[in-house]
C-alpha cells in the first residue's frame, strides 16, 4: 500500500469525516455552518474534520467574504479504484501459472 | 473534474524465468499453452487477427494482435465491455522478452485506460454507497 493509500484510509476511515464528505460528493459546495447543521458535532469539530479531509486531498476550501464554502475533490480517490492494481495482481497470479507451465514443457 | 481521471494508466509486472526465450515464445504464442496459464483463446501469431480471450468468471475479452516479433515483442489489444460503464477497459497488452545469463527476463506492460471512468467518478447516490460500502471492506481487511 502506498502513502496515498495509507492518508485516504486514515482520513475516510472516520464516520463523521466520511459522512461530511459523502454530503460534499452529492450535495457540491457547502459552507461550515450548512454541513455543521447536520454533521451533528460542534461546528470546531466540523473545521477539524474539513481540515484533514483537505489535507489529505479530498476537499478544496473557497473564501468568499466571511464565509467559506467547501467542495469534494473527486479525483483524490482515484488510487482507490485504479484498474491497475488488480490487474497487477491478476498478471502476477498468471506469470505463477506460467511458471509452472513451464516447468512442465519439453525443452 | 480534471482529466486526471481518464489519463493513461499502466500495470507492469516483471519475472526472470530460467529458460530459453524461445521457449517462452511457445507458451505466449501456442493457443492450447496459452489456456493453460492465461485463459481459453483463439490466438494466432499474425499482426490484425482479432481473437477473444474466455476467462473462468464468463468474462470475454476482445483482442487483436498488434505486433509480433519473435521471441522478442507481442502486444495485443485487451479491451473488456462490460454493462457497468465503471467496468470497461480499453488498454494494450505488451509482453516483451529479454534474454540474460540464466534465462529470460519476461515484462508485461498493460496500459490502458476506462473511457466511462468520468461517469464513474460522478455516479449517483446509489453508486456513492456503493463505493463507501466497498472502502469499509477494504478498511476491514488492512486492519
Amino acid at each position: 500500500m502506498s502513502t496515498d493509500h495509507d492518508t485516504l484510509f486514515r482520513t475516510l476511515a472516520d464516520p463523521t469525516r466520511r459522512g461530511i464528505f459523502e454530503r460534499l460528493c452529492r450535495e457540491g459546495e457547502q459552507t461550515v455552518a450548512a454541513l455543521t447543521a447536520q454533521a451533528g458535532v460542534s461546528q470546531p469539530a466540523v473545521s477539524k474534520h474539513l481540515g484533514l479531509l483537505k489535507q489529505a486531498g479530498l476537499v478544496r476550501d473557497r473564501h468568499e467574504g466571511r464565509q467559506t464554502h467547501y467542495s469534494a475533490q473527486l479525483n483524490a480517490l482515484a488510487p482507490l479504484i485504479d484498474w491497475t492494481h488488480d490487474m497487477t495482481r491478476f498478471w502476477e497470479g498468471r506469470f505463477d501459472q506460467l511458471e509452472n507451465l513451464l516447468k512442465r514443457m519439453d525443452q | 473534474m480534471n482529466q486526471a481521471a481518464t489519463e493513461t494508466r499502466s500495470a507492469i509486472v516483471e519475472r526472470e524465468f530460467p529458460y530459453p526465450p524461445e521457449k517462452l515464445w511457445r507458451a505466449l504464442t501456442q493457443p492450447h499453452l496459452i489456456e493453460e496459464w492465461l485463459m481459453k483463446n483463439d490466438f494466432k501469431p499474425v499482426v490484425g487477427h482479432r481473437f477473444n480471450l474466455r476467462g473462468e468468471w464468463g468474462g470475454v475479452l476482445d483482442c487483436e494482435v498488434l505486433a509480433i516479433e519473435p521471441n522478442k515483442e507481442l502486444s495485443y489489444t485487451w479491451n473488456f465491455k462490460h454493462d457497468d460503464a465503471a467496468f470497461n477497459l480499453q488498454s494494450v497488452v505488451t509482453f516483451t522478452l529479454t534474454p540474460t545469463s540464466n534465462g529470460t527476463h519476461l515484462r508485461m506492460e498493460q496500459s490502458g485506460f476506462r473511457p466511462d471512468q468520468r461517469q464513474a467518478f460522478g455516479g449517483a447516490q446509489a453508486g456513492w454507497q456503493q463505493f463507501f460500502g466497498k472502502l469499509d471492506q477494504l478498511l476491514a481487511r488492512e486492519d
